[in-house]
């Protein structure tokens, strides 16, 4: 038995903010309440921290199988429950694709043996997500998936995206897409606009995402389907994800950490500000600030896609896109939008909860008899993230060397400790 | 503003050549003046001086030139530096070597400085940031191209008498040229007003950000008049991204003609940073006109590169005694 003994605990689910102890018992959480007694429990001293519902990361890519030089399961979710994260959605571009039952099933078992955090993997929509033909969608269900995506390589035609939309209803499984007209944004490395021109690096125009999230929520309507945006970044976007939803349909979103920290003009000749999609205008950075605060955006995820430096540590034009993130999403959430006051505690403990609960149809609060998957932080702690330290099998973030407030502390995940903050760790 | 005019300033040397964007008026003006015996210097007999003796200058052109190249490696041989030399033919590149163990392994011959050409935006600043030795731009992707923008302005000094306060008129692919970008940079620090003409594929709205003073004309010869100097960019068929424009569309819209010039000031001057293709983007009776300065741009690279070479690789302070002044050796 474990005694998280005198947090804050917060429950987005409930809206409940209080002082409370928290007994945890095998796997599940056995009583909430002040003043627990429980002789035989280990004590986790929470107090002065915030005790939340587990964090899920929707948007991940652990690199296993195939790019273990990377990240592998083993890697990828240390760096997740570091991160304060107890499940997290790996994205199928691995080597092979994610696009059939058996590479689930080995995403699966992998994860038993080796991970820290849940691992739910995310499905291809077609085969070898190239756009051409449904993958084994059913099949990877069964398996354990828990949503259908082609990250990464969006599906290029409409026609294709209303069969995957229609298929993955009668299954109850939500699409995500990655939204991006590539015809659009061939060989673009960076958001075109003024930073663009003056670096003389390749635009990739806003139009490219929002065209995108224009098509797919037609096809919403058309289908029925629940869908989700991955990594939404401008105004345009949003504006077309809250029509959707003011229209009723089950249309949702999530935004990154980074972009909801750094802008287009905080890019030099540096392959940690490349990502897709890249770093923003100022004010689509702005829209995505109002969208959090005012419940436009869902989730927050991290998009966590760790290079080696063989590939990432290049020039510009040449290099990956992606950051890793696991590491960084609480402390910047708390950084840049809470310390702010763009929005309250429970906010953000809602947009790493109950908001990527909801995108995936499931439920996440801390209530007796639920699975004590517990995220547990501090608001105020005082740290300098160093990437070297990072968990993580890769280094490439924009963040090395930032200092932050606030910081997980303790992760907790079917009530096994995974992670706890050492005392000294770098305050 | 209060000035101190009793204590000298001091110069900041800078230790690489990345672009001039970095560069402040006063740099830009020291380089230039710099650049000026070195011109006389080519006129000499014996161009040859001792000043790099010794030194090994290493010439990685990862992307074909001819005129750089060739402009560079002569600089350094009139100032007696050893020079090394990669092509982008070379064997190294198309073992899928990557850039910077490329570079690791020219630096492990001690050179003492290194002139890059890469078709990659930010190649230069990429090895500075790994480098000891100084590194010298000589053209990275569509970001800058230092060297032709100091061989402008030495040009347009020599031709106009000023640097100051000048109307420039730039015309042809935009987007995609380096050579642009880093005169936009050099001649605004002067004061100078732009106006930029060419198809509209090639002149986003946001060039206009580049600098104070610029402004876009889509019509030749409204954007011609008044204009002290003409540059025309070459139409990189290699480089273009998007789809190019009919060149027979290019020719009726925007090649510079004698009749087109005429709108611009009389004593204007006309730029190309080369190679020109005659009957395209300019009427050859103004290449070879009396306003064209293009051939003074090709001997103006030699100094203004010989100048760069001696201050960033002999490692001599600013005000050391100019080499050029003295017999040669």
């Amino acid at each position: 038995m474990i005694l998280v003994k005198g947090g804050r605990v917060m429950n987005p689910a409930s809206g409940t903010d209080a002082l409370a102890d928290v007994l945890i018992d095998g796997e599940r959480i056995a009583k909430i309440g002040a003043g627990i007694a429980a002789p035989d429990a280990e004590i986790l001293n929470a107090a002065g921290l915030i005790v939340a519902p587990g964090f899920i990361d929707l948007h991940c890519h652990l690199r296993e199988p195939g790019q273990e030089i990377s990240e592998t399961i083993e890697t990828g979710t240390r760096a997740a429950a570091c991160g304060g994260f107890t499940a997290v959605c790996c994205m199928p571009n691995t080597q092979p694709v994610n696009d059939n039952a058996a590479v689930t099933r080995s995403i699966v078992e992998r994860a038993v043996a080796s991970s820290s955090v849940r691992v739910w993997p995310i499905g291809a929509a077609s085969i070898g997500s190239k756009g051409e033909a449904l993958a084994e969608i059913a099949g990877m269900q069964d398996a354990g998936i828990v949503a259908v995506s082609d990250d990464g390589r969006p599906i290029a035609t409409a026609k294709l995206m209303r069969q995957v939309m229609e298929y993955c209803d009668s299954l109850g499984l939500p699409v995500i897409d990655h939204c991006e007209d590539t015809s659009l944004a061939a060989g673009g490395v960076m958001r075109e606009g003024p930073r663009s021109i003056r670096l003389g690096l390749k635009g990739i125009p806003a139009a490219s995402e929002s065209i995108c999230v224009g098509r797919d929520v037609e096809l919403a309507a058309l289908t029925g389907a629940r869908l989700h945006i991955a990594h939404l970044s401008t105004r345009a976007s949003l504006d077309h994800v809250r029509a959707a939803r003011a229209n009723g349909l089950a249309v949702t979103c999530e935004v990154t950490p980074h972009h909801f920290t750094l802008i287009d003009e905080d890019v030099v000749y540096d392959t940690n500000f490349k990502m897709n999609p890249p770093l923003a205008s100022r004010d689509d950075r702005e829209a995505l600030l109002e969208g959090i605060a005012d419940g436009g955006v869902d989730a927050i995820a991290t998009d966590h896609a760790p290079h080696h430096p063989a590939s990432k540590d290049v020039e510009f034009d040449s290099a990956p896109f992606g950051i890793t993130g696991f590491d960084t999403a609480l402390a910047l959430g708390l950084s840049e939008l809470v310390h702010t006051k763009h929005i309250s505690l429970m906010r953000l403990v809602e947009l790493f909860t109950t908001g990527p609960a909801r995108v995936l149809g499931i439920e996440r609060k801390l209530a007796v008899g639920a699975p004590a998957d517990i995220t547990i932080f501090s608001t105020e702690a005082k740290w300098t993230f160093r990437a070297a330290e990072s968990a993580s099998r890769s280094r490439n973030t924009p963040f090395d060397g930032r200092e932050f407030r606030g910081a997980p502390m303790a992760t907790i995940v079917g009530g096994r400790v995974v992670f706890r903050r050492a005392a000294s760790a770098n305050a | 503003m209060a000035v101190s005019v009793t204590a000298k300033s001091v110069m900041q040397r800078p230790r690489h050549l990345l672009g001039i964007e970095s560069l402040t008026a006063e740099q830009i003006t020291f380089f230039l003046d710099q650049a000026k015996p070195f011109q006389e210097f080519q006129r000499h007999p014996l161009k040859k001086l001792a000043t790099l003796r010794g030194k090994t200058v290493a010439l990685a052109f990862f992307e074909p030139s001819t005129r750089t190249r060739i402009s560079f490696a002569t600089a350094a041989a009139r100032l007696g530096a050893d020079t090394m030399n990669l092509q982008a033919e070379s064997s190294s590149l198309k073992k899928g070597e990557s850039l910077i163990d490329t570079v690791w392994t020219l630096e492990a011959m001690r050179p003492d400085g290194i002139v890059i050409r890469h078709s990659a935006s930010g190649a230069p600043d990429f090895i500075a940031r790994r480098l000891e030795i100084p590194v010298m731009n000589a053209g990275d992707g569509t970001h800058e191209h230092p060297t032709q923008a100091l061989l402008d302005a030495l040009t347009i000094r020599d031709r106009k008498g000023r640097l100051e306060n000048l109307r420039v008129t730039i015309l042809g692919d935009l987007l995609h040229s380096r050579v642009a970008r880093s005169n936009i940079h050099l001649l605004s620090r002067f004061g100078a007003q732009f106006t930029l003409c060419g198809p509209a594929m090639w002149l986003p709205k946001e060039l206009e950000c580049l600098a104070p003073n610029i402004r876009r004309v889509a019509q030749i010869e409204k954007a011609l008049e008044g204009a002290d100097v003409v540059m025309v960019l070459r139409v990189q068929s290699e480089r273009i991204h998007e789809p190019p424009i009919s060149m027979d569309d290019y020719i009726l819209r925007y090649q510079l003609t004698p009749a087109r010039l005429r709108y611009a000031e009389p004593d204007a001057i006309v730029l190309h940073p080369g190679p020109i293709i005659r009957g395209l983007e300019i009427d050859p009776a103004v290449a070879d006109g009396p306003q064209s300065c293009i051939l003074e741009q090709v001997t103006n690279g030699l100094a203004v590169r010989m100048a760069l070479l001696f201050h960033l690789v002999s490692g001599a302070p600013p005000d050391a005694p100019h080499p050029a002044k003295e017999t040669p050796a």
